[in-house]
C-alpha cells in the first residue's frame, strides 16, 4: 500500500523514518450508560490538548486527530432507515468505516471487492452510507488529499453466533485489504478501513482537534451516543498529509514510539510460519500478512494486538504479552506474575519503547504504560460515575467537590473501566486474574533451564602464541585492539574511554584492514524518545534471552516449549561448549562452519555464503533448534566469512522461509571483540556470541603478565562483563530496555555498504551513501587472511599497528596529525595566512588519502572568479561562527574565558557548555574583556541553569545529543569538583555530578516544544536552538523540532570532540555531518519548514572549504570546537578525561593550568583565516553572500581523480540531492518562528506586578487557570531577574493565587520574591529550574477527597531547581526533585525514581515513595515519613545510606512540616504536628555519606564561627 | 595505556659523562648509562599522547610511546619487540642519533622532553644482555640473489630486511671491515666498534655474506654483478668531501676529517693504515662546526693535541628554541658536545681566508670575521674589514660535509643517471634508471643522519622485494 500524502523516498528523505508523538485520552461512563455527552466530552479532551499536537507549515491542517466510540446504534438505526436499510439489533451487524479513492472507477472496484468478500465469507451486505462531512473548516492541505468517506453495514448472514461473526468481521477486513492491495492499481489514491466492527467505530482524519466535530457531522447528532470515547491527537515530525495515520486504530491509540519495531516486524513475519489458529484453522493464512505494510509502529502494534484479541486473549492478556512490566529484576514481584511474564517472554519479545497505550473494545476502555512510564497518563474519577484519563490533568473541568479520586498511571501498570462489570479495575485486580488462571510458576519451573544446569563442558581451546597472532591478523586485530581495547576490558571490566572525537577516515576510505563491523553505525534516541540510564535505572534493564524453539504465540495451551535462559548474550568458552554439546529431546545443537577455502577466492566466498544458508534450512528441517555458526576452523586454508554477514544472512534467510522462530542462532566469532560488534551480532539475529579469540587474547595477556595480578579466569570474566555492560549501554542509548527485544531489531545504519549487499543480507538497514559489494567484503577478508597465513616469507610475525584511536607513524591517517596541528598552531600564532593555507591544503586535498565524505567533493568553479571585493566581508561571515559547547569543568577557566573573549570581540558566539557560568562573567572585566558566553547550553543535568543564566544569553541551546556520545549521560567524579566548579554548577565541592542520558522533560517532541516554550517565555529575547546529532532520520526529527518552534537547529557530525566517552561511542555512533545536514536541509525543504529555522553544523570543521561545503549542503552557521582547542595549544593528547593535560587546556590541576599559553588573538586569527579562505572559494564559485550559497548542491561534484578502490563504489547522489520545490520556498531562514508567547498568561501577571517591578511594592492577586495555561510565572520571573539580578525580590513580594488546573511547567524558573499559590492541581514540571520562588499546590478547599491519598501534581517536579521552596499538599508523579540542587520541598507522596540525581536541597516526603528512590542522589537530603517501613525496599542504596535523625535534623523537619501546614492546611501535616514526638520517630533520613560528611564539617566550622 | 602522571613527578635525567681524565685516556664511550630503575622512572615521564609527535619526528616512525609504556612496566622483552618492529639497529641510533623524536616530544612544549634515546639504549642493551636479539633467519629461501654495495647503515638495513624474507644477500665493502661511516666516520668514544661487530655477527649468523676489502667498480666489475645477481642495491654513501679553496690548501698537514677519524679508529683497533695523521702535541684547527668537526676535536684531544680550534662560518645558533624554530620542528641549536667540554676554542661567523705554510707544512691559518647579508633574497657572507686573526696551527682538519657519491667506479660503470646535486637518481620506489638496480641512503639522497639511512634501507628493501616477488610483507613507515 502506498500511503497517500507522504512524498516518495527521495534524496535522504525516506517516509519510513517518520515519527510521531501525541496527546491521548478517554472518557467513560463506568456504568456503561450511553450518552451524547460522553462523545462531546471526548472531543473536549482533544481540544484541550491541542498544544500537544501540531500543525505544519499550513496552520489549518493538523497532524491528525480521531475518536473511537461504541457503536452508536440509535443513531445508525435512524440514519439507515433514511437510506432504506433496516438494521438488526445492536451487536448483530458490523459497520466498516472506509476511506475510499476519489476516482469513481477505482472506488467502485474497492467497493466491489468489499461486497464480494462479505458474501464469500457468508455475511450479508446491508448497504452503504456516505458519511456526511463538512470540509469547509479543514486545512487546504487536508482538503487536497481528503478521501471519500463511506460506511458499509454488514449483517450476520449465515453466521450463527455473535462470536463467530466478530471473528469473521476481522477476516473480512483483512481479506478486503489484501485484495485491494493486489487488484487495485490505485497509485496514490487512498484506501483504508478505519474500523470494521460490531462494537466500535472510529472517526478520524487529517484534522486539528477542534475541527473533528465540525467535519464529521455525525458526531454532532444528539442520537450519536456512547458510554466511552477514546481520542487521540497527533504531533508528527512531518507536515505531509496522511489521513490513515491518525489514531485510534482498531483497538489502540498510542502515545509513544516502538523503538524495536524493525525487529518486532521481522519476528512477527517469521512467526506466520508457525502460527496455529484454533479460531481460523486453515483460514489463518488469509489473515496474512498480519502486519499491514507501510503502517506506523503504532499501526503494527495494533495489528498484533488485534490478532491476539481475535484469538481469545483479553485486552489485558494481549497487552501484557506485548508490553510487559519490568519483571526481570523485580524480586518483590509476585512469583506467579513473574512466571507469567517469563512464560510469555519465551514465545514473544517485548515491543519496547516509550508507550502510553490506550485501548478500547466497546466493553472495556483503559490504558497501560510501558515499564519506563515515560509518557504521562493521569485520571480523575467523579462522583457521577465517570472516569477521564489523558496525558494531562484538567482537560475536562470538574467541580472540586465532585471528584472522588485523582491519580496517575504508574510505569508498567494498567487501569480500565469495565462497563459490563460497571467498575474501575486497577492493575493488580486486572492482572491477577490472568496470572492466577494457570500455575505458570510450575510450568516455568519445569521448562526453564539455566546454563548452570547444563552438563559442564571442558573446552580445550588454547592456541599457541604464534598461531594466535596469525588468527588475530586474519580477523583484523591490530596492536591497538589488543592493548587499548581487549586489555583494558579484561583488566578493568569496563569499556575504554577516549577523548577529542574521531578524525580518522571512515572505514570505506581507510587503507588499514577493516572488519565488516566498521561499516555500521549505532542508532540512538533523540527527541522523539528518550535514552535510558542503564546504571541508575537498571531495574528496567535486562540482558536475558532465551534459546530454543518458540511456541506459537496463539497457542492457548499452557505447555510452552522448554527454553534455556541466558543472562547475557556474551558467552564464555565453557558456556559455549555446554550449548554446543546439547543433544536431547528438546534441544539439538549443530555447528555450521562459516568458512570457505581461501584458494577459491571471491567466488568461494559467495558460494559458501549461500551454502551456509541452505545448510541452515536443512538443519532446521532436520529438527535442530540451536544453530552454532562458527569460524573456529580458520587456518592457512580456510578463511572466514565475517560473522556478522553470516549471522544476518542466515537470520534473514530463515525469516524468509518463516522458520526463524524454530531455532536460535549462536555464533562463535573470531572477529568480534568490541561492544559494538556484540551489539551488531545480536541486532542482526544472534541470540548469543562467544568471542573466543578475544577471550584467548585476554588470557594470553595474562600469561605474558601484561595483565598483572589477576587470573586468566578473572580476566575472562572482566572482559565478558565489560562487553555486557557496554551492550546494555548501546541498547539504552536507543531507549531499549531488554536484549530480547533488541535481538534482531537492527538498530544500525550502514555507512559504506552497497544497496545490493544490504538488500540481500541486511534488508531493512538504511545505507544512504552506497558502498561495497559482496566481492569487496570478500576481498578485505582474503587480504587479511593472505597476510596472516603467509608463513614462509614474513619478516615480522606481528600485527598492524591500527591507529584508529591514536595517531602513530605508519598507522591509520588522522586529519589532525603532528604536521597539521603544528602548522595550524604556527599559522594562528604568527598570524601567517600562507602557513594557514599550507595547513588547509593538507586537509582539503584528500585525493591520495581520503578521510571524509567532503574529501571526495570537487567544487564547480567559474572559469574566472568574481572580484573578491564583491563577496561579503570577513566581518559578516564571522557573525555566523561559534565555538562548540565545552563546559567549564571539562576545560580550564583560562581556556574557557579566552575563547569567550575572542568570540565576543569579533561578533561571533562562544558556548558555555553544560557547566553553568560564573555570573562575574556577565559584565566586562577591568580590562574591558567580555567573558560572557553568548550561547548558554541547557543540557540534561541542568547544571548552573537558573533564571539569571537564561537572562544572560543571546542564544539558549538545548543539547539533545552530542556527537561523541549521543544518548549517553556523563559523570564528573567528586574529586574534580572544586569550589569554583561547584559554585557555577550550584553544587557542593567534592560530590559526584551525574548527567542523566535523557532530559527528563523531553521524552517526545511535544515535550521539546514545551521546553522551548519555557525558555522562550523566560527570556523572549534569546533565540532557542536545539542540538541534534546526525543519524538516519535526523531530518525527520529536525522537521519535528522546527514545528516545535526552535529558532535554530544544529546538526552535529558523529566525529565531534568530547572530554570523555566510551571509545565505542566515539567511533561507532552517528554519521558524518555531510549526510545529516543534507538530510535535515532536504526534509525541512520538502516540508516547507526550512525558511522558519536556521541550520548550523559542526563536527571537525577545519578549513574555509569545509565552511563552503557545509553551506552548499544547507548550513548557514558553523561551529568549531576541536579546531579551536588546537589553536589554543591542544596537541590532541586525548587525555581530557585524565585531568592530566600538560597544555593546560583540559585540566583543573592548578600547576598544569599555568601551562596554558593560548591568546584570544590566536583564535581571532583562526576565525579570520577561516572566513578568508571561505571568501576566496566563494569568489571562485561566484557567490557574494553565504545566503546565496546555502543548499546549492549543484556546485558540488565528485572529484574524478579519486581512484580509491572502496571510495569509487560510493554513491553520493542522495547527499547531493536537491528536492524540487518552488522557488518561493526559500532554502534559508527568512521568517521568525511564532512562539505564541504573546498570548502567554504571564502578560496578566506582569501587568499585575507592574508596581512591584518598579518599586518592590508588595502585591497580591488571584486568577482562574486551566491546563492550556502553560509556563505560568516564568516570563515574570525573567523580568524580576533582569531588573533585580539573581537575588530577585524579597520573599512574598508578589503573591498570586490560582484556581483550577495549571498547565505544564507551572512556576518554572520562578524567581525570588514570587509566590505562586495554586488551589486545584498541576501538570508536569512544576517548579522546573526553580530559582528562588515559592510554589504551593493544594487541593481546592471545596474538595472532598483526602489530599494525601490523591495525586495533585505531575511528573518531574523541581527538575534542576537551584533555589526556592515548594509545598504540595498531595501526591506527585515520577522523578520528583530530579536533579534538584538547592530547592526545599514538602510533598505527601512521590512516584518512582524520586530524588534521582539530586545534588542538593532538602525534601520532606510525608507519604509513600515509588521504586528506585534516590538513584544517583549524590547530594541533598531527603526525609521520608515511613511508618510502615516500606522505604528500604524501594530505595536505591548505591549512593545513599539511611541515617539516624538527630535533634538538629528533627528540628529542621518539624520546621518544614510546620511551614507546609501553614501554607497548605495539609491534613497529614496537621496530624503529624499534633503528635510530633511520636510521628518524628517514623521519619527516615536518606543522604549520601560523602555529602553528609561535607555538610557536617561545614556545620562544625560555622558553629565554631558562631561560638 | 595506563594514566601517566610521571612527568609531574620526575625530572628529566640523562646519562652522565665519565670523568674527563678517564675518558680522554681510553677511547671508550664517553657516557655512563643510568641505572635501569632510573630509566624506568624516565619512561614514566611519557604521557602516552593521543597524537604521537615523537613517532612523527622519528624518520623510522618508531613506536616510542609503546616501548615507553612497556619500559615503565619493566616489560623489557615487549619493549624490545616494539622497538625492533620499526628499527633494525637501535644500538646505533640510541648512541648517535640527534633524536628528532625528542625535539618533537609534546612534553617539550612546556618542559624537558622524555629522554627517548637513552630509553632506547636501555631497551636494546637489556635485550642483548638477555639474548633476545636473535639472528633473523628466514623460514625459507627464495633463491633470489641480491648484491648490496656499501655496508653503512643503509646497506646493513637493506641486507637485514631482504635476508629476513628469504633472499640471499652479498654485501660488498671496499674497506677492511663492514659498517661504513658507522665504523670509520664516528669515533669509538661515541660508538664502540664492538657494537657494530656484534650486529654484523648476528647478520652473518642469519646468512648475510659480507665481502670486504673489495671495491665494486674496481675489484669487481659492476656489470658482472648485474649478471650474477637478481638485483643490486647501491648504498655507497655520500663520500666526496667538500673541499676548501683557499690559498695554502696544498700544504702538508691539511686533511679531510673522515680520513683523520678513520686513521685513528684503525690505529686503536690495530688495523693497518697507509698514512699516519696524529695530533699529539700539535695545534689543531678544525674547519666546520658540525658533528664531524666535534668528533675531530675529541679525537685530537685523545691523541694529546696541544691546542684545538674550531671555526664555523655560520653564526652561533641559539642555545634554546625560539619562535623562529617552534616546537615540534627539529631546532638548530648551539650544541656543546662532550668533545667541546674536553677543551677547544670556538669561533663562529668566521671564514678561513688563507693558510700559511713553512717548509711545505701548514703553520698558520688566517681567519676573518664575516657578516651575513641579504642580497636579493639570498644570504651571502661579507667580510668584516680589519677583523683578521692569525692562528698558529700545524694540523688542519676539513669537516665541511660531503658533496655527493663518488662517480668513478660503480656509478659510471653502470651508466647511472644523476640528479642535480650529483646523487644517484632514483624514483620513489628507489629504482635507478637501470632495471634491477636500486639505491638508498646518502648515495641517493645526499648526506644525512644514520637514522635516515636505516629508514632508506628499509624502504628500498620493500621495493626490491616487491620487484622480485610481486608482493612484499616488509613494513615501512612514512
Amino acid at each position: 500500500m502506498v500511503l497517500s500524502g507522504l512524498p516518495s523516498a527521495q534524496g535522504l528523505y525516506d517516509p519510513s523514518y517518520e515519527k510521531d508523538n501525541c496527546g491521548v485520552g478517554f472518557i467513560a461512563n463506568i456504568n456503561g450508560e450511553k450518552s451524547h455527552e460522553v462523545v462531546k466530552k471526548g472531543i473536549e479532551i482533544l481540544v484541550n490538548m491541542t498544544h500537544r499536537g501540531a500543525a505544519g507549515s499550513d496552520p489549518t491542517t493538523g497532524d491528525g486527530a480521531g475518536i473511537m466510540v461504541q457503536m452508536p446504534h440509535e443513531f445508525f438505526e435512524i440514519a439507515c432507515k433514511n437510506l432504506g436499510v433496516e438494521l438488526p439489533s445492536a451487536g448483530e451487524y458490523g459497520v466498516g468505516m472506509f476511506f475510499l479513492p476519489k476516482t469513481p472507477a477505482m472506488r467502485y472496484q474497492c467497493e466491489g471487492i468489499a461486497e464480494r468478500v462479505i458474501a464469500e465469507e457468508g455475511a450479508e451486505l446491508l448497504g452503504w452510507r456516505i458519511v456526511p462531512v463538512d470540509n469547509r473548516a479543514i486545512g487546504e492541505t487536508a482538503r487536497y488529499t481528503e478521501p471519500i468517506m463511506k460506511q458499509v453495514f454488514i449483517g450476520m448472514g449465515t453466521i450463527k453466533t455473535i462470536e463467530a461473526f466478530e471473528s469473521k468481521l476481522y477476516l473480512i477486513r483483512k481479506r478486503i485489504e489484501n485484495e485491494v492491495a493486489t487488484y487495485v492499481q490505485k497509485g496514490n489514491e487512498p484506501f483504508y478501513i478505519c474500523s470494521l466492527s460490531n462494537k466500535t467505530i472510529v472517526y478520524k482524519g487529517l484534522l486539528l482537534p477542534e475541527q473533528i466535530s465540525n467535519y464529521y457531522i455525525d458526531l454532532q447528532d444528539l442520537n450519536f451516543r456512547s458510554a466511552m470515547s477514546m481520542v487521540h491527537s497527533r504531533f508528527s515530525t512531518n507536515t505531509f498529509p496522511t489521513w490513515e495515520l491518525a489514531h485510534p486504530y482498531r483497538y489502540l491509540a498510542h502515545n509513544g514510539e516502538i523503538n524495536t519495531i524493525r525487529g518486532n516486524r521481522n519476528w512477527m513475519n517469521a512467526r506466520e510460519g508457525v502460527l496455529k489458529s484454533e479460531v481460523y484453522g486453515k483460514d489463518v493464512t488469509k489473515l496474512f500478512p498480519i502486519l499491514m505494510p507501510n503502517m506506523s509502529d503504532s499501526g503494527s502494534l495494533d495489528n498484533v494486538f488485534e490478532l491476539l484479541r481475535k484469538h481469545g486473549r483479553s485486552n489485558t492478556h494481549a497487552l501484557t504479552m506485548l508490553i510487559p512490566e519490568a519483571w526481570e529484576n523485580d524480586e518483590s514481584m509476585d512469583p506467579k506474575k513473574r512466571s507469567y511474564y517469563e512464560y510469555n517472554a519465551s514465545m514473544l519479545e517485548p515491543w519496547d519503547g516509550p508507550a502510553a497505550v490506550f485501548f478500547c473494545d466497546g466493553d472495556q476502555v483503559g490504558a497501560t504504560l510501558d515499564r519506563n512510564g515515560l509518557r504521562p497518563a493521569k485520571y480523575v474519577i467523579t462522583k457521577d460515575g465517570h472516569m477521564v484519563m489523558a496525558s494531562e490533568l484538567g482537560v475536562i473541568r470538574f467541580n472540586p467537590e465532585d471528584i472522588v479520586r485523582k491519580g496517575r498511571l504508574e510505569p508498567g501498570k494498567m487501569i480500565m473501566v469495565d462497563t459490563l462489570k460497571k467498575v474501575v479495575l486497577e492493575d493488580e485486580a486486572i492482572k491477577s486474574e490472568i496470572f492466577n488462571s494457570f500455575p505458570y510458576d510450575e510450568s516455568i519451573k519445569e521448562r526453564r533451564i539455566t546454563m548452570d544446569s547444563l552438563p559442564e563442558f571442558k573446552e580445550n581451546y588454547q592456541v599457541r602464541s604464534e598461531t594466535l597472532t596469525e588468527k588475530q591478523y586474519a580477523f583484523g586485530y591490530t596492536l591497538e585492539d589488543i592493548h587499548e581495547i581487549v586489555k583494558v576490558m579484561a583488566e578493568t571490566g569496563k569499556e575504554p574511554i577516549g577523548a577529542m572525537g574521531n578524525d580518522a577516515p571512515l572505514a570505506v576510505f581507510s587503507d588499514q584492514p577493516q572488519t565488516l563491523f566498521a561499516y555500521f553505525r549505532q542508532l540512538f534516541a533523540q527527541v522523539t524518545n528518550p535514552p535510558i540510564d542503564p546504571i541508575r535505572e537498571k531495574i528496567v534493564m535486562s540482558l536475558k534471552n532465551y534459546i530454543g524453539s518458540q511456541a506459537s504465540m496463539l497457542s492457548t495451551s499452557p505447555d510452552v516449549e522448554p527454553f534455556i535462559e541466558i543472562g547475557t548474550p556474551v558467552l564464555t568458552n565453557d558456556e559455549m561448549g555446554r550449548l554446543r554439546a546439547l543433544r536431547n529431546e528438546h534441544f539439538k545443537a549443530t555447528k555450521i562452519p562459516i568458512t570457505f577455502k581461501a584458494d577459491l577466492g571471491v567466488e568461494g566466498f559467495k558460494a559458501a555464503l549461500s551454502s551456509i544458508c541452505e545448510r541452515a534450512s536443512r538443519r532446521v528441517a532436520e529438527g535442530y533448534n540451536v544453530l552454532v555458526l562458527s569460524d573456529k576452523k580458520v587456518d592457512g586454508y580456510e578463511a572466514s566469512i565475517p560473522s556478522l554477514l553470516a549471522v544476518s544472512a542466515v537470520h534473514h534467510h530463515l525469516i524468509e522461509e518463516k522458520t526463524r522462530t524454530k531455532v536460535s542462532i549462536i555464533v562463535e566469532a573470531g572477529d568480534a571483540r568490541e561492544t559494538t560488534h556484540i551489539a551488531l551480532l545480536v541486532a542482526y539475529g544472534a541470540s548469543a556470541v562467544n568471542p573466543y579469540l578475544a577471550i584467548e587474547t585476554a588470557r594470553e595477556l595474562c600469561r605474558k603478565k601484561l595483565i598483572q595480578d589477576i587470573t586468566e579466569e578473572e580476566a575472562t570474566a572482566n572482559y565478558v562483563k565489560a562487553l555486557s555492560i557496554g551492550l546494555q549501554k548501546i541498547l539504552s542509548k536507543m531507549g531499549i530496555c531488554t536484549v530480547q527485544s533488541y535481538h534482531g531489531a537492527q538498530i544500525f545504519e550502514a555507512l559504506g555498504l552497497g544497496q545490493e549487499l544490504i538488500d540481500q543480507y541486511f534488508p531493512g538497514t538504511p545505507s544512504r551513501i552506497g558502498g561495497l559489494d559482496v566481492a569487496s567484503i570478500a576481498r578485505e577478508t582474503l587480504d587479511k587472511h593472505h597476510h596472516a597465513f603467509n608463513r614462509l616469507r614474513k619478516s615480522m610475525n606481528d600485527l598492524e599497528i591500527g591507529g584508529q584511536l591514536i595517531w602513530r607513524n605508519g598507522a591509520e591517517r588522522h586529519l589532525f596529525n603532528p604536521e597539521t596541528i603544528s602548522l595550524l598552531q604556527q599559522a594562528t600564532k604568527q598570524n601567517d595566512f600562507n602557513k594557514f593555507k599550507a595547513y588547509t591544503k593538507l586537509i582539503n586535498y584528500q585525493e591520495k588519502g581520503l578521510s571524509t565524505i567532503r574529501g571526495m567533493f570537487d567544487l564547480v568553479t567559474l572559469p574566472e572568479p568574481i572580484d573578491i571585493n564583491e563577496v561579503e566581508p570577513v566581518s559578516e561571515i564571522l557573525k555566523r561562527f561559534c565555538t562548540g559547547a565545552m563546559s567549564f569543568g571539562s576545560i580550564s577557566k583560562e581556556v574557557h574565558e579566552t575563547i569567550a573573549i575572542a568570540m565576543n570581540r569579533i561578533g561571533a558566539k562562544s558556548n558555555s557548555g553544560e557547566g553553568g557560568e560564573d555570573p562575574a562573567r556577565y559584565v566586562p572585566d577591568d580590562e574591558g574583556n567580555f567573558r560572557r558566553s553568548a550561547i548558554k547550553q541547557v543540557a540534561s543535568a541542568r547544571f548552573g541553569v537558573n533564571t539569571n543564566y537564561l537572562m544572560n544569553a543571546g542564544e539558549l541551546q538545548i543539547k539533545v545529543a552530542q556527537g561523541a556520545k549521543p544518548g549517553e549521560g556523563g559523570h564528573l567524579p567528586g574529586a574534580k569538583v572544586d569550589t569554583h566548579i561547584a559554585r557555577v554548577r550550584h553544587s557542593t565541592p567534592g560530590i559526584d555530578l551525574i548527567s542523566p542520558p535523557p532530559h527528563h522533560d523531553i521524552y517526545s517532541i511535544e515535550d521539546l516544544a514545551q521546553l522551548i516554550y519555557d525558555l522562550k517565555s523566560t527570556n523572549p529575547k534569546a533565540r532557542v536552538s536545539v542540538k541534534l546529532v546526525a543519524e538516519v532520520g535526523v531530518g525527520t526529527v529536525a522537521a519535528g523540532v522546527a514545528k516545535a518552534h526552535a529558532d535554530m537547529i544544529l546538526i552535529s557530525g558523529h566525529d565531534g570532540g568530547t572530554g570523555a566517552s566510551p571509545i565505542s561511542s566515539i567511533k561507532t555512533a552517528g554519521v558524518p555531518w555531510e549526510i545529516g545536514l543534507s538530510e535535515a536541509h532536504q526534509v525541512l525543504l520538502l516540508n516547507n519548514l526550512r525558511s522558519r529555522v536556521r541550520l548550523q553544523t559542526d563536527g571537525q570543521l577545519k578549513t574555509g572549504r569545509d565552511i563552503v561545503i557545509a553551506s552548499l549542503l544547507g548550513a548557514e552557521e558553523f561551529g568549531f570546537a576541536t579546531t579551536a582547542l588546537v589553536v589554543m595549544g591542544c596537541t590532541m593528547l586525548r587525555h581530557c578525561n585524565k585531568n592530566n593535560c600538560d597544555l593546560g587546556i583540559a585540566t583543573q590541576d592548578p600547576d598544569l593550568r599555568k601551562n596554558f599559553a593560548g591568546r584570544p588573538e590566536y583564535l581571532i586569527n583562526f576565525m579570520t583565516f577561516m572566513a578568508m579562505e571561505a571568501r576566496q572559494i566563494m569568489a571562485e564559485l561566484g557567490f557574494r553572500t553565504i545566503e546565496e550559497m546555502v543548499g546549492r548542491v549543484d556546485k558540488i561534484k565528485i572529484n574524478p581523480k579519486i581512484d580509491h578502490w572502496k571510495a569509487v563504489q560510493l554513491k553520493l547522489d542522495k547527499v547531493l540531492f536537491k528536492p524540487d520545490v518552488p522557488s518561493r520556498m526559500k532554502p534559508y531562514c527568512t521568517q521568525i518562528q511564532d512562539h505564541g508567547i504573546d498570548q502567554s498568561f504571564d502578560h496578566k501577571l506582569i501587568e499585575a506586578a507592574t508596581m512591584a517591578l518598579k518599586t518592590k511594592k508588595q502585591i497580591q492577586a488571584s486568577f482562574e487557570i486551566n491546563n492550556v495555561h502553560r509556563t505560568v510565572g516564568s516570563m515574570l520571573s525573567g523580568q524580576i531577574v533582569e531588573r533585580f539580578g539573581e537575588a530577585g525580590l524579597p520573599e512574598d513580594t508578589l503573591k498570586f493565587t490560582f484556581y483550577g488546573s495549571a498547565g505544564q511547567s507551572f512556576g518554572a524558573f520562578g524567581a525570588p520574591g514570587l509566590t505562586l499559590h495554586l488551589e486545584g492541581d498541576a501538570n508536569d514540571y512544576v517548579g522546573k529550574s526553580l530559582s528562588g520562588a515559592k510554589v504551593i499546590v493544594r487541593p481546592s478547599k471545596k474538595a472532598s477527597f483526602k489530599s494525601h491519598e490523591n495525586y495533585i501534581a505531575g511528573n518531574t517536579i523541581l527538575y534542576g531547581a537551584t533555589a526556592g521552596e515548594v509545598f504540595i499538599s498531595g501526591r506527585v508523579g515520577e522523578r520528583f526533585a530530579v536533579r534538584n540542587s538547592g530547592a526545599k520541598a514538602v510533598v505527601e507522596g512521590v512516584g518512582n525514581h524520586g530524588c534521582e540525581y539530586m545534588t542538593g536541597g532538602t525534601v520532606v516526603i510525608l507519604g509513600p515513595t515509588g521504586n528506585n528512590f534516590a538513584a544517583g542522589m549524590s547530594g541533598g537530603e531527603a526525609f521520608i515519613y515511613d511508618p510502615e517501613n516500606k522505604l528500604e525496599e524501594n530505595c536505591n542504596f548505591e549512593i545513599v545510606k539511611m541515617f539516624d535523625i538527630d535533634s538538629m535534623a528533627n528540628a529542621r523537619i518539624k520546621a518544614m512540616v510546620q511551614k507546609h501546614f501553614d501554607e497548605t492546611d495539609s491534613e497529614v501535616a496537621d496530624s503529624l504536628l499534633k503528635d510530633w514526638d511520636n510521628a518524628s520517630k517514623a521519619f527516615k533520613y536518606i543522604v549520601s555519606p560523602i555529602y553528609k560528611a561535607i555538610m557536617d564539617k561545614k556545620d562544625a566550622v560555622e558553629n565554631e564561627k558562631v561560638s | 595505556m595506563a594514566t601517566k602522571t610521571g612527568f609531574k613527578t620526575y625530572e628529566r635525567q640523562n646519562f652522565k659523562l665519565r670523568p674527563k681524565t678517564q675518558r680522554l685516556n681510553d677511547d671508550n664511550e664517553v657516557y655512563k648509562p643510568l641505572s635501569e630503575s632510573l630509566m624506568v622512572d624516565q619512561a614514566k615521564r611519557c604521557m602516552g599522547c593521543g597524537t604521537t609527535f615523537c613517532s612523527w619526528g622519528c624518520p623510522l616512525g618508531n613506536l616510542i610511546s609503546y616501548w615507553n609504556d612497556f619500559s615503565h612496566q619493566e616489560k623489557w622483552e615487549e619493549a624490545y619487540e616494539a622497538l625492533s618492529r620499526t628499527s633494525n639497529f637501535p644500538e646505533f641510533t640510541s648512541r648517535v642519533c640527534p633524536a628528532p623524536c625528542e625535539a618533537a616530544c609534546v612534553l617539550g612544549v612546556n618542559r624537558e622532553p622524555v629522554s627517548i634515546r637513552e630509553i632506547e639504549y636501555t631497551i636494546i642493551e637489556h635485550a642483548f644482555e638477555n639474548g633476545w636479539v636473535k639472528p633473523r633467519r628466514p623460514k625459507t629461501r627464495t633463491g633470489k640473489r641480491i648484491a648490496v654495495v656499501g655496508s653503512g647503515p643503509a646497506g646493513m638495513a637493506v641486507a637485514d630486511e631482504l635476508n629476513a624474507v628469504g633472499h640471499e644477500i652479498v654485501v660488498f665493502e671496499r674497506n677492511l671491515e663492514p659498517g661504513g661511516l658507522l665504523r670509520y666516520g664516528i669515533p669509538n668514544f661515541k660508538l664502540e666498534k664492538s657494537v657494530i661487530d656484534r650486529r654484523i655477527d648476528l647478520m652473518k649468523d642469519a646468512g648475510v655474506r659480507f665481502v670486504t676489502n673489495t671495491a665494486v667498480g674496481k675489484d669487481v666489475k659492476a656489470t658482472d654483478l648485474l649478471e650474477e645477481f637478481d638485483a643490486i642495491v647501491l648504498t655507497g654513501g655520500s663520500t666526496v668531501p667538500r673541499d676548501l679553496t683557499v690559498m695554502g690548501r696544498e700544504l702538508d698537514g691539511i686533511h679531510y676529517a673522515v680520513d683523520y677519524l678513520e686513521n685513528h679508529t684503525k690505529r686503536i683497533h690495530d688495523l693497518p693504515t697507509e698514512t699516519l695523521i696524529d695530533a699529539r702535541g700539535k695545534n689543531v684547527l678544525v674547519i666546520g662546526g658540525g658533528d664531524t668537526g666535534s668528533d675531530c676535536i675529541g679525537t685530537a684531544n685523545r691523541q694529546g693535541a696541544n691546542k684545538v680550534y674550531q671555526v664555523e662560518i655560520l653564526p652561533k645558533a641559539p642555545d634554546q628554541r625560539d619562535d623562529s624554530q617552534p616546537w615540534p620542528i627539529y631546532p638548530r641549536l648551539n650544541k656543546v658536545t662532550s668533545s667541546h667540554k674536553e677543551g677547544c676554542e670556538q669561533f663562529w661567523e668566521v671564514s678561513t681566508k688563507r693558510l700559511v705554510g713553512e717548509n711545505g707544512a701548514v703553520k698558520k691559518a688566517v681567519i676573518e670575521k664575516i657578516n651575513w647579508v641579504n642580497s636579493d633574497g639570498r644570504m651571502i657572507p661579507e667580510p668584516v674589514e680589519g677583523s683578521e686573526v692569525e692562528l698558529e696551527v700545524d694540523l688542519v682538519l676539513l669537516a665541511m660535509g660531503f658533496l655527493s657519491p663518488e662517480h668513478d667506479g660503480v656509478v659510471n660503470d653502470l651508466g647511472l643517471a644523476l640528479d642535480a646535486r650529483g646523487n644517484v637518481h632514483s624514483n620513489e620506489r628507489h629504482e635507478t634508471n637501470i632495471k634491477g638496480v636500486f639505491t638508498a641512503g646518502d648515495m641517493a639522497r645526499g648526506q644525512s643522519l644514520v637514522v635516515r639511512a636505516i629508514k632508506e634501507g628499509r624502504t628500498a628493501a620493500k621495493y626490491v622485494d616487491e620487484y622480485l616477488m610481486g608482493e612484499s610483507y616488509i613494513r615501512t613507515f612514512k
